[in-house]
């Protein structure tokens, strides 16, 4: 190498120092998904045409583009899953070593492993969250999930000591479209381990990760009919729901259309569990570790754009540090990047559907006419797409409708307390009962609160943490059955003397 | 000496000063680890890695002939390329401020020395200040001092806070003075808010993760606490307080996500050499072929840049 002997020039001693820091732009490749152009019904093994003939278009809600074209399953569409179901349940799931089935699950989970990229990306695709959330925090829990039910698929006489657990037969499932593929493996896993065949029904927006989902099912080589999904809105999971074959409902979504099927099954002997609603409060005491509590209250409303059952939309701060929550949190806010769900640096995506955004954008105005008090942080939205900023509202009162009623959307509403009986008052003034956050450095008060609390989870300095080991479910109008755990498969069995 | 504004004795209370949740802290860090920075905005991150590094050698066997090859790599790292800046400081033994201070003169790169019994701390007061007010005498523009982590850890909180006024003293006007917490040897984060507290009550004008002569020196979430600290006392006080991470930071991708982490914490203000500091020994070649690697698309051979 030749070196240049003159005196090289020097940087300017001034040379202008940029006064801002914009993180270019780092998107996940959308070419890692190949996406048909339209989809049949999952039924015994493989795709077939739906017998409605209806179909419907599945977008990108960031970029209101369509996806794909989805089949519209009717009637007769429910009853050939259903009978695939039946088959299968009959001729080889419920009677092979339960040994095998666990292979079967393990195998799902490794492949779930594999492809956790090109799940990720396409979950983001289609729901709007963010790569960051899909790509952490969805996929490896959803494989965790398989991983845990399949350890227990031969043990289940352990998971019930002195009694006989037996399959119930065909599992309908109905799940939302928060956590498409966590939800589809919340539902699945417990239910092929304990021995039943399902019928799921993804929800109407979010359909893709499913039916890639089948794609896995047949690299698993899992016998034909164990699991079928059928497509579909409301009408596809009603079919589903009064399907008199069908042994058990598990439905994970609102509240309202959970009571609408709790009234379809009654009489009929079927089994149910319901994952509904909820209005969590996130309790801050004075003696928090703040600046953890900011970040608990921040994942817990703004993770995945506040489209979480369990989110903590009602944060209850003790008076005396409100002011310094308050502040610490809309400085936060500022920082929260908002934008292109398969950008790597997005914390805050899309929001799922034009009818969530107006549902939304109805109860931040009600808010607003109320009383309350807004705030946002600036941030530029995307043109195109449903968005919609981060907002907190302050001088919320209980009364409020947004601090009554499920918003599904990155909006969180401040209130106060002054002594730990008025906060137990307060978070528990709820229709729901799904969770709870507590933030204190005293371990007591923890334990205190969380036996007088009427939430199905209690998360203690730490927000939306889920893990497949530990159960999860609602009181009261959040619903009943847990999910998660050894007490996830109890749903899935009947047990002699039961 | 208590600090001002504390009608109470302050040592009792500092145990129960502030507490920080573990879990929840190193969970945030590793989320801001993930940040994806890519082309302009890694090359600013690279560059501005550069203007706040304290180049440092802290070794037994330094020389003077080391020192002075030291200086001029901070204050040219990469001759052939007239776009790289200079570093901020270099970080020497007391031993050798006049070398490099003789080196970087005409520059605008500093001269930091260690003082006060580095990096142990385990000395007398006044052997503490006569060190203090040599490395200055001999020009240096920092002085990296040692907390005594054993009068921390036994709670005698007055002794640690009143070392850190009396060293503060000696600097008034003429030093800038970093206070090392050495936080491996802390155990907590809460131990690293409260001796944080007490090195900004003492009058540090930067608080400093580690040594570097310890197997755990700075990490990501020790940053994180301590950056809350800096924004606390901002918000409660005005006073700006810098920081500085060291200890190792072998890697550009990990300087990027330190500075990232101060970004996202304090804001583009904090990233300024006033402000932030980056003490590293071998960081800076690598960041020099990532520099060169994002310009042509390739890496090159290790051999074009220089060892020092």
């Amino acid at each position: 190498m030749t070196k240049d002997k003159r005196e090289v020039a020097r940087r300017p001693e001034t040379a202008a120092i940029p006064t801002d820091w914009e993180y270019s732009p780092a998107p996940e490749s959308r070419e890692l998904v190949h996406l048909q152009d339209r989809y049949g019904l999952f039924i015994g093994g493989q795709f077939v045409e739906p017998l409605s003939n209806e179909r419907y278009t599945t977008i990108d809600p960031a970029r209101e583009e369509p996806l794909a074209e989805i089949a519209q399953a009717g009637k007769a569409d429910v009853d050939h899953a259903v009978k695939a179901a039946r088959d299968a349940y009959a001729e080889r799931w419920s009677v092979i070593r339960p040994s095998e089935r666990a292979k079967y699950l393990f195998r799902i989970a490794r492949i779930l492993q594999e492809r956790s990229r090109e799940f990720a990306v396409l979950e983001s695709m289609n729901g709007g969250k963010p790569i960051r959330e899909s790509r952490d925090v969805d996929l490896p829990l959803a494989a965790a999930h398989f991983f845990y039910y399949a350890g227990w698929a031969d043990k289940l006489e352990y998971a019930f000591p002195n009694r006989t657990p037996r399959p119930l037969g065909v599992a309908g499932q109905i799940i939302p479209w928060n956590f498409p593929l966590l939800m589809l493996a919340w539902k699945i896993a417990p239910a092929l381990a304990a021995g039943n065949t399902v019928v799921l029904k993804p929800a109407e927006t979010t359909p893709l990760s499913a039916l890639l989902f089948c794609d896995v099912i047949r690299q698993a080589e899992l016998p034909p009919g164990v699991v079928n999904i059928v497509t579909g809105d409301g009408r596809t999971g009603a079919e589903l729901v009064s399907h008199p074959d069908v042994n058990k409902i598990a439905f994970t979504g609102s509240t309202e259309v959970g009571k609408a099927i709790q009234k379809t099954l009654a009489g009929t002997g079927k089994r149910l569990t319901l994952e509904l609603g909820g209005k969590a409060a996130n309790i801050i005491f004075d003696d928090a570790p703040l600046d953890q509590a900011v970040e608990g209250i921040v994942n817990g409303i703004y993770f995945n754009q506040g489209h979480v059952c369990c989110a903590g939309s009602r944060l209850l701060v003790e008076e005396s540090i409100y002011e310094t929550v308050v502040s610490k949190l809309k400085r936060r806010m500022r920082t929260l990047r908002v934008g292109d769900p398969l950008d790597k640096n997005t914390d805050v995506g899309a929001i799922n559907s034009k009818q969530q955004l107006d549902k939304i954008g109805a109860l931040v105005q009600a808010g607003i006419d109320e009383g309350a008090e807004i705030y946002q942080p600036p941030c530029k939205l995307p043109e195109r797409g449903y968005w919609f900023a981060p907002t907190v509202f302050t001088n919320v009162a209980q009364s409020y409708r947004i601090a009554q009623e499920e918003i599904f959307g990155p909006v969180l509403s401040v209130l106060t307390f002054r002594t730990p009986d008025e906060a137990i008052e307060k978070a528990n003034n709820t229709p729901y009962g799904l969770s709870a956050g507590v933030w204190t450095e005293k371990g007591s008060r923890i334990l205190a609160m969380a036996q007088r609390l009427k939430a199905g989870v209690v998360w203690a300095n730490t927000y939306n943490r889920f893990d497949p080991a530990s159960p999860f479910g609602g009181y009261k109008e959040s619903g009943f059955g847990r999910e998660g755990g050894r007490h996830g498969l109890e749903p899935y069995v009947a047990l002699d003397g039961a | 000496m208590l600090p001002g504004g504390f009608e109470l004795p302050l040592e009792p209370r500092l145990p129960r000063l502030g507490s920080v949740d573990a879990v929840a802290l190193e969970e945030r860090a590793a989320s801001l680890a993930t940040r994806s920075i890519k082309r302009d905005s890694k090359l600013f991150a690279l560059d501005l890695a550069i203007r706040v590094m304290d180049l440092t050698t802290l070794e037994g066997a330094d020389t003077a002939g080391k020192v002075a090859a030291l200086a001029s790599k901070g204050i040219h790292p990469d001759p052939s390329d007239p776009n790289i800046p200079s570093v901020a400081a270099i970080c020497v033994y007391p031993n050798q401020v006049s070398v490099a201070v003789a080196r970087t003169k005409g520059t605008n790169v500093k001269v930091a020395s260690v003082a006060t019994a580095f990096p142990s701390g385990q000395s007398s007061l006044e052997v503490k200040l006569l060190e203090t007010r040599e490395v200055i005498e001999a020009g240096a523009h920092e002085v990296d001092m040692v907390m005594s982590r054993g009068a921390f850890l036994s709670g005698r909180y007055a002794e640690v806070y009143d070392e850190i006024v009396r060293v503060k003293e000696v600097c008034a006007g003429r030093a800038h003075l970093k206070v090392i917490l050495e936080t491996g040897e802390l155990g907590t984060y809460d131990n690293v808010r409260r001796a944080s507290l007490l090195a900004i009550a003492g009058g540090a004008d930067f608080i400093k993760t580690s040594t570097g002569k310890l197997p755990s020196s700075a990490t990501l979430p020790v940053q994180l606490c301590m950056l809350e600290v800096i924004r606390d006392v901002h918000e409660e006080t005005g006073r700006v307080v810098g920081m500085k991470a060291a200890g190792g930071i072998r890697q550009s991708k990990q300087a990027v996500q330190y500075l990232v982490q101060v970004h996202e914490t304090l804001g583009l203000a904090w990233l300024t050499p006033d402000r932030y500091r980056l003490g590293a020994s071998t960081l800076l070649n690598d960041v020099l072929m990532q520099i060169r690697k994002e310009r042509t698309g390739r890496y090159q051979n290790p051999d074009y840049f220089t060892v020092d």
